[in-house]
């Protein structure tokens, strides 16, 4: 993996558009404030993460494209932008191939059961608007209208470690020579129907949404030097394997070999849920930062956040590498090792 | 690279033979849907595949197989069949590589049905939320064969299935791994039905691709896996093999989310560079496999694609369409007809789109309208999709 930097990130998430609001939540390892979610039939609303609207509202999001599309895709819009930064003429020109890697597990879930209710009631009048948005890859292709790419783009879904393999998907384009530049996205949206489908596996999970984006060129290309230096492969929880020993693998060809890393983590606080994790990193005496115990469960958006707050940890100086560990829920554990070059 | 294994099941049946005797003949597999109500619906007919109860060879509990849906023993199918047809021994590293569009669907349409009507019952629930994602499908096919490895999904929406096995040469390609079972699956489910059906997608008379008089697709269901291997690997192994992948391409049509740029721009980019990696020129291509879905709007940008991509080569190209036989397969589109180019090759036959009558002018190429034998040696498969998603493979036959 190594000759693949990491440069440039975005993000959104319930701390606000952008990083830095995501950064500073970390920092004081303060948790982001829930609120209720009405859920029909259910006795009592859930407590949720959402992600708080945009102040100012920003201009791209009157994009012909965006205006009508779900929240998914305007989260995965904002932390691409912020992620591509000074680099999006070179692409809207055509002057650099930017690839897409769209990850996500829950998709275009509103207009999903927005259209399905339309159906039950009367497909006759159905919505023929909504139908396209609830296609997975809507969010990346309307990201792809607005940077005006026409290059490769995947979406990808799975649980939350199918950002690690998106990252390495995109890796490999840049090694084949394919494009020049690749995106790897992890974004969610919050619906009652997820909060209720999370509450019948734990209680104590707090769903949130949003979404996660880095940059990554070869190691050749200018700026920041954040290196990809190895993406583990991911073990997968099958009939042979349990997800708690799925998780020890990991860990222990993680190969932490310096003393100056940081663990940021996928717990999310509910005991029950974080066990296998917090059982393979109980040696850990390192620096730990746990993003979804303050920002809350958004599945491929979360380990889409622990990049980035690994990656912004990397370039402030803080450490001089990072372990971002990620206990999917219901496919995989997997790991990536960022070092700061 | 070479293609070592196949399975296949569509409305034409279970199994490489009997999908290779249909698609050869031209036969048709759409008929009234019975799965769920259309009453309602514009549109009343698909390609409902016979989805067999058990499936030879599972290794899953019989518990855990009766659980699954019907996209779910779709891809169990066309995956055993690969599988054995491989000779593959199982392993802890395999690389599986799938495409679907909407996964285990109709789970989460029951999901959502009975949480409307019993919103904090747990009977049943929580296996419809864990089944009705696509990756533990993916896992079920790996417990199903005995393996391990990785499970990859992609839901570029109808080139998935392209995108899927391309994906899978090229990890094979770039050393990433020996070999890789990739495909594509998906099942009918009346949600996509009723997508489609809102749209004014579906033909209300009959699926005619690249016809004058079209009006529209016809969906289907059914599953395709190949089992992807080095040369050197199949040769050490004195494997059979079906064929070789050659050559892929993808590109993102940034015109719409559900209509083509109407010259086609993107499919162009995505044929030509799947020929350029290919070492290939149009001419020397024998027959496409279009995506061809029967709508006016793909029809007439993948013709004005093929006619600019070929050039002067146009009028010798063969085309045809397969979804007039099986519908439009959606995630699986792909998969499957990578598996009829592979059948064609093999076979040196022609799959013909009978249901077509009056070709459209703005096709300069050949549209194949009636089975007929050829001398083929190397075809190209095109699949697009919603949100622009483009993708052509290209096989060579193997001699």
């Amino acid at each position: 993996m190594s000759g693949i930097r990491v440069t440039g990130w975005g993000a959104v998430s319930p701390a606000g558009w952008g990083v830095l609001p995501l950064i500073e939540v970390c920092t004081n390892a303060q948790p982001c404030e829930t609120a209720p979610l009405t859920c029909p039939g259910w006795p009592k609303p859930i407590p949720v993460r959402r992600v708080p609207p945009p102040t100012p509202r920003p201009t791209f999001l009157a994009h012909p494209r965006l205006r009508r599309s779900s929240s998914i895709s305007l989260h995965t819009a904002a932390a691409a932008l912020e992620a591509l930064g000074p680099r999006l003429e070179a692409i809207q020109s055509g002057q650099r191939r930017l690839g897409i890697v769209f990850t996500s597990l829950t998709g275009c879930v509103s207009y999903s059961r927005r259209f399905y209710d339309e159906v039950l009631k009367d497909p006759a009048t159905a919505s023929p608007i909504l139908f396209p948005e609830t296609v997975f890859n809507a969010p990346s292709s309307h990201l792809a209208a607005y940077l005006n790419t026409q290059a490769i783009n995947y979406t990808m879904i799975g649980d939350p470690g199918t950002f690690l393999q998106g990252l390495a998907v995109a890796a490999g384009w840049l090694l084949d020579g394919r494009v020049d530049l690749g995106l790897v996205i992890g974004a969610e949206e919050l619906d009652w129907l997820v909060a209720t489908a999370q509450r019948r596996f734990s209680s104590d999970v707090v769903i949130s949404e949003g979404a996660g984006a880095l940059v990554i060129e070869r190691a050749e290309a200018s700026g920041p030097g954040i290196e990809i230096d190895r993406i583990s492969e991911p073990v997968l929880y099958t009939a042979a394997t349990s997800q708690a020993a799925a998780v020890r693998r990991v860990r222990n060809e993680a190969g932490v070999d310096n003393a100056d890393t940081v663990l940021v983590d996928s717990l999310t606080g509910a005991p029950h849920v974080d066990r296998a994790e917090a059982n393979a990193w109980s040696d850990w005496t390192g620096p730990r930062i746990s993003v979804k115990k303050l920002l809350g469960e958004p599945f491929a958006a979360g380990s889409a956040w622990q990049c980035v707050v690994a990656a912004e940890h990397l370039s402030r100086g803080r450490h001089s590498s990072a372990i971002v560990n990620v206990v999917g829920c219901n496919q995989q554990a997997i790991a990536a090792r960022l070092v700061a070059r | 690279m070479v293609v070592t294994g196949g399975g296949v099941i569509t409305a034409l049946g279970q199994g490489w033979a009997p999908n290779a005797a249909g698609f050869r003949a031209g036969h048709c597999g759409i008929r009234p849907v019975s799965l769920f109500d259309v009453s309602g619906q514009r549109v009343k007919v698909a390609a409902e595949a016979v989805v067999p109860e058990t499936i030879p060879g599972s290794r899953l509990s019989p518990k855990r197989l009766s659980r699954s849906d019907r996209a779910t023993r779709l891809l169990l199918t066309a995956g055993h069949e690969a599988w054995t047809q491989s000779g593959w021994e199982t392993t802890d590293r395999l690389p599986l590589i799938l495409a679907t569009t909407s996964g285990g669907m109709p789970l989460g349409e029951a999901y959502y049905r009975d949480t409307l009507t019993h919103p904090t019952h747990r009977r049943q629930q929580p296996t419809r939320i864990l089944s009705y994602q696509a990756q533990r499908q993916g896992i079920d096919l790996l417990d199903s064969l005995g393996c391990s490895g990785s499970v990859s999904i992609i839901a570029n929406a109808c080139a998935s299935g392209s995108n899927a096995i391309g994906h899978a040469w090229e990890t094979v390609r770039s050393g990433q791994a020996d070999r890789v079972l990739a495909g594509g699956y998906d099942g009918l489910c009346h949600l996509v039905f009723a997508g489609f059906d809102s749209l004014q997608a579906l033909s209300p008379t009959q699926c005619r691709p690249f016809d004058a008089a079209r009006d529209g697709l016809a969906l289907g269901e059914g599953a395709a896996v190949l089992a992807l291997e080095t040369l050197e690997s199949a040769r050490h192994r004195s494997a059979d093999i079906l064929g070789e992948i050659i050559g892929y391409g993808a590109s993102t049509d940034t015109h719409h989310l559900t209509q083509p740029h109407p010259e086609g721009a993107a499919a162009l980019a995505s044929m030509h560079q799947a020929t350029q990696v290919a070492g290939i020129h149009p001419s020397e291509v024998h027959y496409i496999n279009a995506h061809g879905t029967g709508t006016v709007l793909n029809d007439a940008a993948e013709a004005a694609a093929l006619n600019a991509w070929a050039g002067e080569a146009v009028s010798h190209l063969h085309v045809s369409s397969t979804k007039a036989s099986v519908g439009h397969l959606l995630g699986a589109a792909g998969a499957v007809e990578a598996a009829v180019c592979l059948m064609a090759l093999d076979g040196q036959w022609l799959p013909p789109s009978l249901s077509t009558v009056t070709v459209d002018p703005a096709c300069r190429f050949q549209v194949i309208t009636q089975p007929a034998q050829a001398s083929l040696n190397i075809a190209l498969s095109n699949s697009f999709g919603f949100g622009g998603a483009n993708a052509t493979l290209i096989f060579r036959r193997w001699t």
